[in-house]
């Protein structure tokens, strides 16, 4: 094994066997990876479903229009829509049926993180409900759109498996800690391969509510900004099929490290020091075997709140001082809540294969009272190790680390 | 695939007519009667004041089931990694915010929505026992409490550390009673500990089968079993409860279940 690798504890990583990711900013990976190579934003000012204010969003396209395959017809919605057009990119399909055939249906796990699941289906329907009874319209289907285990359902489903399932709903960090549970799962000889990722759509829950607390900014989001004042929120989707590392060869991506921890400080708002981030941060690089000037590039969860970007920053210059870039990639694509953890995995791996740091973007003048090394720019250089970042409401922290072998 | 060990040091069950283990094990073992009423909970301890002025059912729920088991292990929460596992968030707040945006004014009190996360109990857990162990939130529909064990035997296997589960529903008000009728909110909940110590009440051993789930013989007992997910417990429960070795298969995901060697004597 080479030097670049010998850190890495195989036994423990996932070997990332194929991805793809579909937000605003693409459909598939060649267009993500164009959109971060262009540093090109994904966010709109627009009107969107019943709003009655104009929202910055990261909306995809054409998600009104897309039909569910036939047999899948009781999983309409938008969130399972979004997870169908995502699935059908990058070969991804081919991939988990050559697994299929390989370990068999019952051996194949599904773990997917979600937010808000097909919420907008229940908002809907009870803008519909009969004036005299007060029931919801007949055609509303309750588990397999607005449930939370809507959207592994319809995976698993989807491709026919029998393995274990489940969602991970811990709003914001939902799709980075479902590598926790794969990893788990396939260390306890329970599965040999599993897909995890996450799924989650715009509505109104998330748009009214974050507003509620005046969290969403009226201009598309400029994370690490002194200007600074919301998240922007978008529809996003990733999926990966990860097995266990031992086979792992050249340019592979592993999972090389988790960790996980949480706040015990406030149900909406960060640990003013980013105490519970830095808990999680160094888990991963513990689990990882590396030390924090190993890691090239860290992708932040970078949300473009106040107090968020404030808390996060202390927590990684803590950790790893001052050098190491840095960036959020929610200016391009906006908070997709909880798809965020598995779409800014892939992000890390398109930077780790491609050997560049992604710039920010929507950021003009980074706070001075932020000290970590935010990137404005593509930054390009040898890249061996990026971790990432994923915390959400309920004090839920999920960091991961991401190692190329190179042979 | 070789079986699964792990010992359980904390038990809890809440649930109608099923106040508390204590409660709870003679119901099961056949020693009292269950008498349908919805649960009565102790009051929520630990949380500041003004978390515990926004609470639902599903907090007063979780919270009830994690002391009662923490407490019945001797184990110190503020070092247990935690799996919090339910079919859906708080029922009410979700029907609240429901309604609230079908309204001409959409405006969701922002209490509210932090507390519509599915890992609301999850947060205010970890604040009321100042606990910054990892945390993880789940669904699977019905196969809830299968997929919390899974999880929470993993998480306890890999990290060779006690882990807690709970396992907890609520009830949707009607329109979304109708098409998700849980007719009372139960929850369970189980220390779990990879190593054998004094505190072991049983082992169990989990692995995956394509047999049949086991029933309840009590009539009523059996009808909680299948309307409330986490009542799916309820064949382990009853073993547990009469400290009686045995294997029971309790639901997953078609065509899996997970059947469940139970040892009383360790």
């Amino acid at each position: 094994m080479c030097c670049l690798t010998k850190f890495i504890s195989r036994v423990q990583s996932l070997r990332l066997t194929s991805f793809t990711a579909t937000s605003a900013i693409g459909t598939g990976l060649a267009a993500t990876l164009a959109a971060l190579r262009e540093q090109r934003s994904g966010i709109a000012r627009k009107k969107w479903e019943t709003l009655d204010f104009d929202a910055c969003i990261g909306e995809v396209p054409g998600l009104d229009t897309l039909a569910l395959r036939d047999d899948l017809a009781i999983f309409d919605c938008r969130n399972n829509r979004l997870a169908q057009l995502a699935l059908e990119q990058d070969g991804f399909e081919q991939s988990v049926r050559d697994v299929i055939t390989r370990y068999g249906s019952k051996r194949v796990g599904v773990f997917l993180g979600t937010s808000t699941s097909g919420i907008l289906s229940s908002e809907i329907a009870y803008r519909h409900r009969d004036a005299a009874s007060g029931k919801l319209p007949a055609n509303h289907d309750y588990r397999h759109t607005h449930n939370s285990y809507s959207s592994a359902d319809f995976v698993r489903r989807y491709f026919g498996l029998q393995g274990p399932a489940f969602v991970v709903s811990t709003a914001c960090s939902s799709s980075a800690k479902v590598f926790g549970s794969a990893q788990r799962m396939l260390a306890s000889g329970l599965l040999d391969a599993a897909i995890v990722g996450g799924v989650d759509s715009l509505c109104l829950t998330t748009l009214y509510g974050f507003n509620s607390l005046q969290l969403v900014s009226s201009n598309p989001c400029k994370p690490f900004d002194i200007n600074r004042d919301g998240i922007s929120i978008g529809d996003g989707a990733a999926f990966l099929l990860v097995e266990k590392a031992e086979n792992a060869v050249h340019d592979d991506i592993l999972m090389s490290g988790i960790g996980e921890s949480s706040d015990a400080h406030h149900m909406s708002t960060p640990h003013p020091e980013g105490l519970g981030a830095r808990l999680a941060m160094q888990a991963a690089l513990k689990m990882s075997g590396l030390q924090p000037s190993d890691i090239s590039y860290i992708n932040l969860h970078g949300t473009s709140t106040h107090n968020n970007d404030d808390a996060e920053d202390k927590g990684v210059t803590a950790i790893f001082g001052t050098e190491t870039p840095c960036s959020s990639t929610k200016g391009h694509l906006g908070h997709t809540l909880g798809a965020a953890g598995a779409i800014e995995a892939i992000i890390c791996a398109l930077a780790l294969k491609n050997n560049f740091a992604p710039g920010g973007v929507g950021t003009e003048t980074i706070d001075p009272q932020l000290h970590c090394n935010y990137l404005l720019s593509n930054l390009e250089q040898p890249m061996r190790h990026a971790l990432s970042n994923s915390f959400g409401f309920g004090g839920s922290n999920c960091s991961l680390v991401f190692s190329k072998i190179t042979a | 695939m070789s079986a699964l060990q792990i010992y359980v040091d904390g038990i809890s069950l809440f649930g109608p007519g099923l106040s508390g283990w204590e409660q709870s094990r003679e119901v099961l073992a056949g020693d009292a009667a269950l008498l349908l009423a919805p649960p009565q909970l102790p009051p929520v301890e630990c949380l500041p004041p003004a978390e515990r002025r926004r609470v639902g059912m599903l907090i007063k729920l979780s919270m009830a089931i994690g002391f009662e088991a923490v407490r019945s292990a001797g184990a110190d929460p503020a070092h247990l990694a935690t799996v919090f596992s339910s079919t859906e968030a708080d029922c009410d707040n979700c029907h609240n915010i429901l309604e609230t945006l079908a309204s001409p004014d959409r405006a969701v009190s922002p209490t509210r929505f932090h507390n519509s996360v599915h890992n609301a109990p999850s947060g205010y857990w970890s604040i009321a026992t100042a606990c910054m162990e990892p945390s993880t939130s789940l669904c699977a529909y019905d196969a809830t409490f299968s997929a919390g064990l899974l999880e929470a035997t993993t998480q306890s296997l890999n990290s060779s550390k006690p882990t807690l589960l709970l396992a907890y529903d609520a009830t949707f008000p009607e329109p979304l009673f109708e098409l998700r009728p849980i007719p009372y909110p139960l929850g369970v909940a189980l220390v779990l500990n990879p190593v054998k110590t004094a505190s072991a009440r049983a082992q169990l051993s989990l692995s995956l089968v394509t047999s049949d789930a086991s029933k309840m013989p009590d009539a009523e007992l059996e009808m909680l079993r299948l309307n409330i997910p986490a009542a799916r417990s309820l064949p382990l429960m009853q073993l547990l409860a009469k400290g009686s070795n045995g294997t029971v298969v309790i639901d997953y995901l078609e065509p899996l279940n997970l059947s469940i060697e139970v040892q009383c004597a360790v």
